[in-house]
């Protein structure tokens, strides 16, 4: 239990990260908002997830220490081709359910009945989530611009909440690694990223991501991963 | 002497024939991130019970007619390995196991939030190492740090812990012997920071003043597991 969040409200962030376990109390609610990962129960803030707190303009939330991705529209993810039928590709991008991706909104060059010869299963792909249903059923679309099948390169995967220390504030963290590593580097929103360029510029980015992994733990916990 | 048979449980000064004194809990030790593949898994050892629990998901239900349109289903499976016990057990799911699989769903159910995963399927899987007495509440306690560990959002984890009637004399944390040649057993879900009771199961019989008795030793007993469960997934991973 965090023992130091009394009834003045959670501890503000300045201090040195609180970590917290599901059910911990983190104060009294008052003037903060629960944000991610908290919930505000008779008037106690209470953490959900274990992860490190943050308090940031009032909302108190939860960095998690690892995360299931759940689709929201616009994310740009990269998925996996897990099975089709005549006009559709049921793609897995991470998510609770595979997401659908219809002929329509697939590579231009799809006719019904024959879309394997397009993209076939195992194929990876770079797409956009179209739309989210309430009951956590998506649709992906390939038409827009950079969108594409994989063909080269590789992809890694990477927890969805630590893509921020990837990409860094303004992005200057990928900018880096790009500029470093002579690789072209996308990073999904669903925590994979492709990344593409010669295979010692590959290996080198892949050192770099699980050296930011490990680093990303070793900050928040204290601990070596 | 009480009991079934003629084995001394505690001798006239009060210990236990493990050294320890009627309200002591057995040694236990939690880690976490001991299944790579899995989105969490935890380990736990107590006393000379050794339980792993790993969880996948959330992912789709199947087959489709276990799904529910407004909330995530928990698919538990608790199982003993075969030489987990001096005797053999046979492989497989048996009525036993069956039960408590379900009654550890129950009790998980009511602090996962799984109205945010509609449809879904959460799996959790509890494999017995080795079996002392208690390995209900071992199973409950590890898959609660495990669903902790695969960041399922829970408003609180359950600490499973379960009392006893040894020789008309109630003890906390029941091992082998005591379970065996016991009267009673009672163990109970908790939930440490509200104190709520999530799960209860009684075996056996006991007075209104040795339920009482049971009840609170469950609940310091809850309170000290509950710390090595927080220090196990704030301190260390992998």
């Amino acid at each position: 239990m965090s023992g130091d969040n009394g009834a003045d409200g959670p501890r503000r962030s300045r201090q040195a990260p609180l970590l917290v376990a599901p059910g911990d109390d983190l104060g009294d609610s008052g003037e903060y908002e629960a944000g991610h990962g908290v919930l505000a129960i008779n008037g106690r803030l209470r953490a959900l997830k274990q992860g490190r707190m943050n308090n940031r303009g009032g909302t108190v939330s939860i960095e998690p220490r690892r995360t299931a991705y759940v689709p929201r529209p616009s994310d740009l993810v990269v998925g996996y081709i897990e099975g089709c039928t005549s006009n559709i590709w049921f793609v897995d991008i991470g998510g609770p359910f595979n997401a659908i991706l219809p002929m329509s909104l697939g590579p231009s060059k799809a006719e019904f009945g024959g879309i394997r010869k397009v993209l076939d299963i195992g194929d990876a792909i770079l797409c956009r989530v179209q739309e989210v249903e309430e009951n956590h059923s998506s649709v992906v679309t390939m038409k827009g611009m950079g969108l594409r099948a994989i063909r080269s390169g590789s992809v890694e995967e990477i927890d969805p909440h630590l893509l921020g220390r990837l990409i860094g504030r303004g992005g200057n963290n990928l900018r880096q690694l790009k500029e470093d590593t002579e690789c072209r580097i996308v990073a999904g929103d669903n925590g994979r990223v492709w990344l593409d360029g010669d295979l010692a510029g590959i290996i080198n980015a892949r050192d770099r991501l699980n050296a930011l992994l490990t680093e990303a733990k070793i900050d928040d916990f204290g601990v070596d991963a | 002497m009480g009991g079934y048979g003629d084995v001394q449980c505690i001798d006239e000064n009060g210990m236990r024939l493990d050294g320890r004194t009627k309200d002591e809990v057995r040694p236990v030790s939690i880690e976490t991130g001991v299944v790579p593949v899995a989105d969490g898994s935890a380990r736990i050892r107590w006393g000379l019970n050794d339980c792993i629990a790993a969880v996948y998901g959330p992912m789709e239900a199947h087959p489709r007619k276990i799904q529910r349109q407004d909330r995530a289903v928990l698919d538990v499976r608790y199982n003993m390995a075969p030489f987990s016990t001096t005797d053999r057990i046979r492989p497989g799911f048996n009525r036993r196991s069956r039960e408590i699989s379900k009654v550890t769903a129950e009790a998980l159910e009511s602090v996962v939030l799984t109205e945010l995963y509609p449809r879904s399927k959460i799996r959790v899987e509890i494999e017995i190492i080795c079996a002392e007495a208690g390995t209900r509440c071992a199973g409950i306690t590890a898959a609660s740090v495990a669903l902790a560990h695969a960041g399922i959002p829970m408003t609180d984890m359950v600490v499973s812990v379960a009392s006893g009637k040894v020789h008309d004399i109630v003890v906390c944390d029941l091992n082998k012997e005591e379970d065996n040649y016991g009267e009673a057993d009672l163990p109970m879900g908790i939930l440490p920071n509200t104190g709520e009771l999530v799960f209860l199961q009684m075996d056996g019989d006991l007075s209104p003043e040795q339920f009482q008795q049971a009840w609170d030793y469950n609940m310091e007993a809850a309170e000290v597991i509950h710390k090595e469960m927080v220090r196990a997934l704030k301190g260390g991973d992998e």
